[in-house]
C-alpha cells in the first residue's frame, strides 16, 4: 500500500512491553503435529527459568493430556526458537540460552499419528 | 391550472442540496479536519449521486412501518413460549454469539457513522450516513429486545456488553470496529460500507438468519429480514461511495485498493466465528461454510469486481488463500471454542455420529483427513468421564486477536506463524493477510490489548482461571464448559419431556 | 457479458406482488425459493414498475415501499416517482 492513514509523527503506548510483566517474559511454545491443541501457548516464564523445569514440569502440565504424550521422549526431541534450530541445555537459563520477549519455541517428538 | 408537482429527484435534490451551503468566513479544511490527511482526493462532491432518495419524512415512516411489525413479533414469540419452537437448545450458542460480538459492533457503527455524518464534506454523503447512524442503533436496540425474551431462560446472555470488552474471543470484533473507528473517513467507508456492509455481508446474514429460520427461531428471523431492509440501503452506499472515490482521482485508486485487501482479509478472519457456528452450532443446517463461500463470494464476488475492474481495481489480495482456507477454518474454530470452552460464554460438544457423516460430506477433501480422528478421540476422553480443556492460554494474532490456529495453505498439519520486528519487540501474526496489515502501520497495531497478554499482566482479575472468569462476569458452570451437563441442557431436556406424551398411543387407544 | 443483477425479497404479502411484477416485467428474469425469501436474478439491470406492483396489490404502491420488503440487493440503485432499478453501469 502506497499509504498509510496516520498523521506523521503519531504514536501510541505499546501495550506488551517487557516491563508490564512483573519479571517475566512471553514465550509461546507448540507441540508440532499436535494441533488437538488448537494453537501454540503463551506462558510467562522468567528468563533464568532453566530449561529443565520446562521439559520436566511445564511442558507435561500443558501436554500430558494427551494420550500421545505417555510416548514423548523429550531428550530425542528437535527444538526450533524464533525459527532457527536450536539445541536447548536444561540446566541453563532459558534467557542465557537466546528466549527474548515473544520468543517462540516449537518442538517435534516422535511422530504417532495425525491429531 | 394544477400546481406543478415535484418529481421524486427533484424533491430530494431540494431537501439535501438546497440546505447546504460554502462557508465564507471559515476554511473548508478547518470544518472538515478528517477530510485530507488520507491523501484522498475529491474534486467535485456535487459529483455525488445519492442512489437512494429517501428524505426524513419517508425514512421515519418506513422505519416506524419496520419497528411496528418487529415488535409484534417480538410480542407474540414471548407471549407463545416461542423459545420452546427451537431445533435443540444448542442452537442457542449461535445467537449467544451474536448478542456478544455482533450487537456491539452495531452500535460502534452508530456511534461511528454520527461521526462521519458531521465529518464528511460532501451533504448527500452527510444525509446517508446520519440515517445509516440511526439504521445502526435501531439494529442495536431490535437485537437486545429480541434477544432478551431468550436471557430469560438462557445462559451466556445476562452481560454481553461487559463481557464484548474483555474476552478473548470477542477481542476479535471489537478489535475489527475499533480499528475501523480509529481510521479516516473514507478507510472507514472502504472498510464498513463496502467491505464489510456489501462484500461480505451475506456471509453474516446468511448463516446467522438462515440459521434461524432453519431452527425455529422466529423472532432473529424477524429481526433479520427488519434489520436487512436497512442494509440494502448500506450496501449500496458502500458500493456507490467507493466509485466515487475511484472515479474522483486516479491517485484514490491505489489507496482505496489497499484499503480493500486490509478489510477484506480482516472481515474473513473476523467472519471465522460465524464459520464455525454454520458447520457446529446449528442443529439444522444450512449450507456449509465451504458453500457459502463459493456461492456469495466466490460467485458474487465475481461480479462486483469485474464492474471495479474498469477503476483498476483488482479483486482482493489473499483471496486465493481464503478459497484455500474454506475446507479448514470451520474445524480449526471448532478446535479452538473446544479447548477453551472452560473460558467462554458459549457451550461446546461433542460432535456425534450423525454430524460427523455430514461433516465428512461437506468436506470431502478435508474433514475425514485432518480433523474426524481429533473429535472422535475427545469424545472417548469425555465418555471417560475425562472431556479436554487445555491448561493453558492460546497465542493469538496481533493483528484478528484470533487465537493462531490456522494452518499453512500447502500444509494442514503446520500452524502458520508469521513474526514482525517493531521498536524492539517481535509481533506475531497468524498468516501473510495479518502480517501485511502489521507491517503497514505497526504503530496502530503495536498497541493492542489482547487479552491473552493481559492476564498475564494481571489486569483480568487475578492469576487464577476462576478470578479471570469472575472478572468476566461469566457464571461459572452455568455459561461456561460442555453443553453436556449444563443447567440449559437439563432445563430444555425437563422442557422436552413435558412436551412427550405422557403414554404411547397404541397403549391409549386399547 | 453483462453481469447479473439481483434483489432479493420477503415472500410478505408485498413481496411476494413485487416479485411478481418483476418476473412479468423483466424477460429473462431468474426467481428462486429460499426460507421466507425470493431472489431475482437478471443480466444487466431489472426494474420494478410502481403501476405493474399496484395492479397486482390493488392499492397505489409507491417505489419507495421497497425498503419494507427488500432483504438485499446487487447492483446499483436508481429510482424515481414510477419505478425503482437495479443495474450494473
Amino acid at each position: 500500500m502506497p499509504t498509510a492513514s496516520l498523521n506523521p509523527g503519531y504514536s501510541g503506548p505499546v501495550r506488551d512491553r517487557v516491563e508490564n510483566f512483573g519479571g517475566a517474559q512471553l514465550v509461546y511454545v507448540h507441540w508440532e503435529g499436535h494441533n488437538n491443541f488448537c494453537s501454540a501457548i503463551t506462558l510467562p516464564l522468567p528468563p533464568e527459568t532453566p530449561f529443565g523445569a520446562l521439559t520436566a514440569e511445564i511442558l507435561p502440565s500443558l501436554y500430558s493430556v494427551d494420550p500421545d504424550w505417555a510416548e514423548v521422549d523429550l531428550s530425542t526431541a528437535r527444538w526450533m526458537l524464533d525459527g532457527e534450530d536450536w539445541q536447548p541445555e536444561a540446566a541453563k537459563g532459558i534467557g542465557e540460552q537466546g528466549v527474548g520477549h515473544k520468543s517462540l519455541i516449537r518442538f517435534w517428538t516422535q511422530p504417532s499419528g495425525r491429531a | 391550472m394544477a400546481a406543478r408537482k415535484l418529481n421524486l429527484k427533484q424533491k430530494y435534490g431540494h431537501f439535501t442540496r438546497g440546505l447546504d451551503w460554502e462557508p465564507s468566513y471559515q476554511s473548508k479544511d478547518d470544518i472538515f479536519p478528517f477530510a485530507k490527511y488520507e491523501g484522498i482526493k475529491v474534486h467535485d462532491w456535487d459529483a455525488w449521486e445519492d442512489p437512494f432518495k429517501l428524505t426524513m419524512d419517508a425514512y421515519w415512516k418506513f422505519q416506524a412501518e419496520k419497528e411496528r411489525k418487529l415488535y409484534a413479533v417480538i410480542d407474540s414469540m414471548a407471549q407463545n413460549n416461542g423459545q420452546l419452537g427451537i431445533t435443540d437448545a444448542r442452537y442457542l450458542n449461535a445467537v449467544k454469539l451474536f448478542i456478544q460480538g455482533v450487537t456491539p459492533l452495531e452500535y460502534q457503527a452508530h456511534r461511528h457513522f454520527a461521526h462521519l455524518a458531521r465529518h464528511l464534506p460532501g451533504a448527500g454523503l452527510r444525509v446517508a450516513a446520519q440515517m445509516q447512524s440511526i439504521d445502526e442503533l435501531r439494529h442495536c436496540q431490535t437485537q437486545i429486545h429480541t434477544i432478551s425474551h431468550y436471557n430469560k431462560f438462557f445462559d451466556g446472555i445476562h452481560d454481553f456488553t461487559h463481557m464484548h470488552d474483555r474476552l478473548w474471543y470477542l477481542s476479535v470484533p471489537k478489535s475489527f470496529f475499533d480499528d475501523a473507528t480509529t481510521a479516516g473517513p473514507f478507510e472507514f467507508l472502504t472498510a464498513i460500507s463496502f467491505a464489510f456492509e456489501y462484500v461480505l455481508t451475506n456471509l453474516l446474514f446468511v448463516p446467522f438468519m438462515s440459521g434461524a429460520a432453519y431452527n425455529g427461531d422466529m423472532a432473529t428471523v424477524t429481526f433479520g429480514f427488519s434489520a436487512q431492509s436497512d442494509e440494502s440501503r448500506h450496501m449500496t452506499l458502500g458500493l456507490e461511495a467507493v466509485r466515487f472515490l475511484l472515479e474522483q482521482d486516479e491517485a484514490n485508486v491505489p489507496i482505496v485498493q489497499g484499503w480493500i485487501d486490509k478489510w477484506f482479509w480482516r472481515g474473513y478472519r473476523l467472519l471465522t466465528l460465524v464459520a464455525m457456528m454454520m458447520d457446529y452450532m446449528l442443529p439444522k443446517k444450512v449450507m456449509s461454510w465451504a458453500e457459502a463461500w463459493e456461492t456469495y463470494y466466490e460467485q458474487a464476488g465475481g461480479a462486483l469486481f469485474a464492474d471495479l475492474a474498469r477503476y483498476g481495481i483488482r479483486e482482493p489480495k489473499y483471496a486465493d488463500v481464503a478459497k484455500a482456507e474454506k475446507g479448514h477454518i470451520t474445524h480449526q474454530a471448532w478446535t479452538i471454542f473446544y479447548n477453551y470452552t472452560h473460558a467462554a460464554a458459549v457451550h461446546t460438544w461433542d460432535v456425534d455420529d450423525q454430524h460427523l457423516a455430514w461433516l465428512r460430506e461437506k468436506y470431502p477433501e478435508t474433514f475425514a483427513q485432518y480433523y474426524e480422528q481429533r473429535y472422535l478421540n475427545w469424545r472417548d476422553q469425555a465418555n471417560q468421564g475425562k472431556r479436554f480443556y487445555n491448561n493453558g492460554l492460546p497465542q493469538l494474532c496481533q493483528v484478528c486477536q484470533v487465537p493462531m490456529a490456522f494452518t499453512e495453505v500447502d500444509d494442514p498439519t503446520t500452524i502458520s506463524f508469521r513474526v514482525s520486528e517493531f521498536g524492539g519487540d517481535k509481533y506475531h501474526t497468524c498468516s501473510d493477510g495479518c502480517k501485511d496489515i502489521f507491517d503497514h502501520e505497526p504503530e496502530k497495531y503495536s498497541q493492542a490489548w489482547l487479552p491473552v497478554h493481559q492476564i498475564f499482566q494481571g489486569n483480568c482479575g487475578g492469576a487464577t482461571v476462576p478470578e479471570v472468569l469472575d472478572w468476566y462476569h461469566i457464571n461459572q458452570g452455568a455459561d461456561n464448559m460442555d453443553y453436556a451437563g449444563s443447567p440449559e441442557e437439563a432445563q430444555w431436556e425437563k422442557w422436552m419431556e413435558g412436551r412427550r406424551p405422557a403414554a404411547p398411543m397404541a397403549a391409549a387407544a386399547e | 457479458m453483462t453481469q447479473p443483477v439481483s434483489i432479493t425479497l420477503q415472500n410478505s404479502q408485498d413481496g411476494f406482488a413485487i416479485a411478481e411484477a418483476i418476473m412479468a416485467d423483466n424477460p429473462g428474469a431468474e426467481r428462486r425459493s429460499m426460507p421466507a425469501m425470493t431472489k431475482i436474478d437478471r443480466p444487466g439491470r431489472l426494474e420494478i414498475k410502481a403501476a405493474s406492483v399496484s395492479e397486482r396489490l390493488g392499492r397505489d404502491w409507491d417505489p419507495q415501499e421497497i425498503h419494507l420488503s427488500v432483504i438485499s440487493l446487487s447492483g446499483s440503485v436508481d429510482e424515481d416517482d414510477d419505478y425503482f432499478a437495479v443495474y450494473w453501469r
